[in-house]
């Protein structure tokens, strides 16, 4: 493989990629070269993955050309890739948990013999692991490890199967801080033996730490390209977000809220804490109250608690320590059931797996989920959770759909407005919505959205979970950011900067003294 | 007819075509089986026609065929209701046993009492037995400890030991010491029979069980909430339904059911508790609740058929001279069948989403 300077190894032109109605990627130009670390930046949803998985050969593109070493070269999968030296390491690692290290890399190399001598790729695995600070016991099960030696086997496995550039999905996601640094060292011995490496991040602090080159992506186009000494976070993260939202917020009609004097706290947090699992972020020390009329945004990159925020309020998640109260009442031992009839209503972020049994009927799914309500003897009142729901349709504006046929057979948007409509149905007084206009088009998302100011506007209170900052801009009378699992920022109605929102989300910058 | 009009009236009657392809599943099973006996040098035709004419055709055998039925219709059940919501109950041999061995419990300690105490007690307890035994492997799940479907299991083989020591120990009758088993219940704890046959009262239990099996899940608003929790166990859990209490009452209540078969076998059958006392009935039943689809008429129609094939069994080693297990290869062939068809059917369906995402 030749690696004159100058010549990229690899080089993406004019890469287009629709998924529906989503420009996943739009005109896309992308180079990498050997001997660099080069980082991929960019919120959820700017087209970052779609970008790998095309390089890979994953998905093949809709226009636009792939070049690989000089040469144009059409990618139709992973084994093309793979021949070419392209590797990836996914997100959730590929590996045989019952099998040893040695057998996992045995089994992905390309001449892989009849019979596998062990010590044989063992001894291959050796000098691999020496150069690069890769060691890991050859004889260990792969169960037995932890997340970091995990990833370690991943790189050697596409390491000794001759890949010159790795491609790695958000490999720093699991990883301790103390891993993390020792994933940027063998980045950095790896680049210096003219390896090249592409991976995803959100975290600022990390692509200033060991990126050469860092692309930003937003809204699937590259929205710039920086070398490592001009990257700084204020750039970056005017880049990430667009410049057109670091001015105040715009587009908010609704009145500013009434005085708080005097008002109930809808929901109060105190020093909430949750325990971290294997895939559940810890939540550390919340400190959170929802009065009645406001609308409280939290912004932040998915995967930094707002999930578990939201299943701590649910019941679903135990506190570990703290308290949580709902509507004056000491509600940390209260069971789902208890919560969701008391008055709160939950718009999941995945109606279909969190909120909907797709194989039982629309109109069985608008009665799961109402408590005792319309429970009639041993039965279920029918008529009335008909009547009811029409009616709740009505109020939100929404078609009201064909009861009879499974609610699986719905299309997302017709799934959602059901969820919503069936929670709206027993007038909640607060209600914990997580990316609730995530797959809904214009109309309805707009529909969504002035259904929770009305609902705020009619005394209720609301927690709005999501991704879209403007939306957040808009809608919150308050603002929070969460960020490896604590509120690290909070802002008063008007007083938050796109900017500095981005920094907190992104992990750039520290607690601030204002919150 | 054109394929296609075809397909549109048989499509209006659903049961029609089920009942359809499972006539053609059972013709293609014993076309196989016969090559089977053809290989053991016997006559497929004549070993058919002999079971046929000492089952169907025959009064006498006709009602053994229903009173083979009554504990296959019971684990059945035991099996398909906490199947809707997806727990897998394989230990209705167990729970068969707990039922028969806490109904004895009761016929053989409480002999006075009257006929209308002690037969309801007898049943009550027969229930009981089946329930607090699958209910073990309930608490276990609910509290996601172990897996259900191994506890259910390996629960199978602890019952018909305890079944064992009793009835070498402690039960252990006196007239009849050559034999272990236990002494005669009294006939206040008998269920009767009809007609001068073995057909017992037992059968009035599984037709009840199978009804209230089918209110339970399509007409209660408990039937709802176990759907969704075998439909969706996560959003079962978000919308506020009690999951794990849920998971202990169906196992339960699936378990007590297998329970009356048992008692159904030692008071209705054998008059008192011996070994041995149900030849399979809890796997045979897993297997016709799983053929079934779990659907009520259809677990009638399935136990029917199991109880000819199992029938055939006896049949085949009194007139051909051939052990009983070789109507095991004929049920392997029916599930091979089924099983191959459903696979086929979901491969073919993996692939056209496939190709179309």
């Amino acid at each position: 493989m030749s690696n004159t300077p100058g010549s990229p190894l690899i080089e993406a032109r004019q890469i287009d990629k629709r998924y529906g109605s989503v420009q996943a990627n739009d005109k896309v130009d992308f180079t990498l070269q050997s001997g660099e670390v080069h980082a991929l930046l960019g919120e959820n949803g700017a087209g970052k993955s779609t970008l790998l998985k095309i390089l890979y050969g994953f998905t093949r593109p809709d226009s636009g050309s792939i070049v690989i070493n000089g040469k144009p070269t059409e990618l139709r999968s992973p084994r093309d890739a793979r021949r070419l030296g392209i590797g990836m390491v996914f997100q959730n690692f590929m590996l045989i948990p019952a099998l040893s290290v040695s057998e996992n890399v045995a089994l992905f190399l390309a001449d892989l013999p009849a019979v596998v001598r062990r010590g044989q790729v063992a001894k291959r695995l050796r000098p691999f692991a020496e150069r690069f600070g890769l060691s890991v016991d050859p004889s260990a099960l792969v169960r037995q490890l932890s997340v970091g030696d995990l990833q370690k086997v991943e790189i050697l496995k596409l390491l000794l199967a001759e890949a010159r550039v790795l491609i790695l999905d958000e490999p720093t996601k699991v990883l301790a801080p103390h891993e993390v640094e020792a994933l940027f060292r063998v980045f950095e011995a790896l680049k210096t033996e003219g390896y090249a490496i592409l991976f995803i991040t959100h975290k600022l602090r990390e692509v200033i730490a060991c990126a050469d080159r860092i692309t930003v992506m937003r809204q699937g186009r590259v929205a710039g390209e920086l070398t490592r000494g001009d990257a700084d976070g204020e750039t970056l993260v005017a880049m990430m977000f667009g410049t057109q939202v670091t001015d105040s917020p715009s587009g908010r009609t609704a009145q500013p809220p009434a005085k708080r004097v005097g008002t109930q706290g809808l929901l109060e947090l105190r020093s909430a804490c949750t325990r971290p699992s294997a895939n559940t972020t810890g939540l550390r020390d919340i400190n959170l109250v929802i009065e009645e009329k406001e609308i409280v945004g939290v912004a932040g990159v998915s995967g930094n608690g707002q999930k578990e925020l939201g299943d701590l309020i649910l019941g679903l998640q135990p506190l570990s320590s703290g308290r949580k109260l709902l509507f004056g009442d000491d509600a940390s031992r209260w069971t789902i059931g208890h919560i969701r009839e008391s008055g709160v209503a939950f718009v999941p972020e995945d109606p279909l797996v969190m909120a909907a049994v797709p194989g039982m009927s629309v109109r069985e799914n608008l009665v799961l989920g109402t408590g005792r309500q319309y429970w009639k003897g041993a039965a279920v009142d029918w008529h009335r959770v008909e009547a009811d729901m029409a009616g709740s349709f009505q109020k939100l504006d929404f078609p009201i759909p064909r009861l009879d046929p499974p609610i699986g057979a719905l299309s997302g948007g017709n799934l959602q407005r059901v969820v919503i409509a069936r929670e709206m149905a027993k007038d909640p007084r607060l209600i914990v919505a997580l990316y609730p206009t995530r797959g809904l088009d214009v109309h309805s998302a707009a529909s969504v959205r002035s259904l929770l100011r009305r609902a705020r506007d009619a005394g209720g209170g609301v927690l709005l979970i999501s991704e879209d900052l403007e939306e957040l801009s808009e809608m919150s009378d308050r603002l929070l950011v969460m960020y490896g699992g604590a509120v690290v920022g909070e802002f008063a109605h008007g007083a938050w900067q796109m900017g500095a929102v981005g920094h907190l989300m992104t992990g750039s910058r520290e607690v601030p003294g204002a919150g | 007819m054109p394929a296609d009009a075809k397909r549109r009236v048989l499509s209006r009657f659903p049961n029609i075509t089920s009942f359809l392809r499972y006539a053609a599943i059972c013709v293609v099973a014993l076309g196989v089986f016969a090559v089977v006996l053809l290989a053991a040098g016997k006559e497929p035709l004549k070993a058919y026609a002999d079971t046929f004419h000492y089952t169907l055709a025959n009064a006498y055998g006709f009602s053994e065929l229903v009173v083979r039925m009554i504990p296959l219709l019971l684990t059945a059940v035991a099996v398909a209701l906490p199947s809707r919501l997806g727990l897998i109950n394989v230990g209705g041999e167990g729970q068969l046993y707990m039922g028969a061995w806490l109904a004895s419990a009761g016929a053989l300690l409480l002999p006075g009492l009257p006929v209308w105490v002690l037969l309801p007690l007898v049943t009550v307890l027969g229930f009981a037995g089946g329930a607090a035994w699958a209910a073990i492997p309930g608490l276990l799940r609910a509290n996601k400890l172990v897996n259900e479907t191994i506890s259910t299991l390996l629960l199978n083989y602890v019952a018909p030991l305890i079944v064992s020591f009793f009835i070498f120990g402690p039960w252990r009758s006196a007239e009849s010491s050559a034999y272990p088993q236990s002494a005669a219940f009294p006939d206040a704890a008998r269920l009767p029979s009809f007609f001068n046959t073995r057909i017992h009262a037992g059968l009035f239990l599984a037709l009840a069980a199978l009804i209230f099996y089918w209110v339970l899940m399509d007409r209660t608003r408990w039937g709802v909430q176990m759907r969704a929790i075998g439909g969706n166990p996560e959003a079962a859990l978000r919308l506020g339904i009690p999951v794990g209490a849920y998971v202990v009452i169906a196992l339960a209540i699936g378990g007590g059911i297998a329970g009356l078969a048992g008692m159904g076998e030692v008071s209705g059958i054998h008059g008192r508790l011996r070994q041995g006392l149900s030849p399979g009935y809890g796997f045979t039943g897993f297997l016709i609740s799983w053929l079934a689809g779990g659907r009520p008429l259809g677990i009638v129609l399935m136990s029917f058929l199991f109880a000819i094939i199992t029938s055939a069994g006896d049949i085949l080693q009194i007139t051909q001279g051939l052990p009983y297990a070789v109507v095991n290869i004929l049920l392997a062939l029916l599930l091979f069948i089924v099983l191959g068809r459903n696979t086929a059917r979901r491969t073919r369906r993996v692939h056209r989403d496939g190709s179309a995402g």
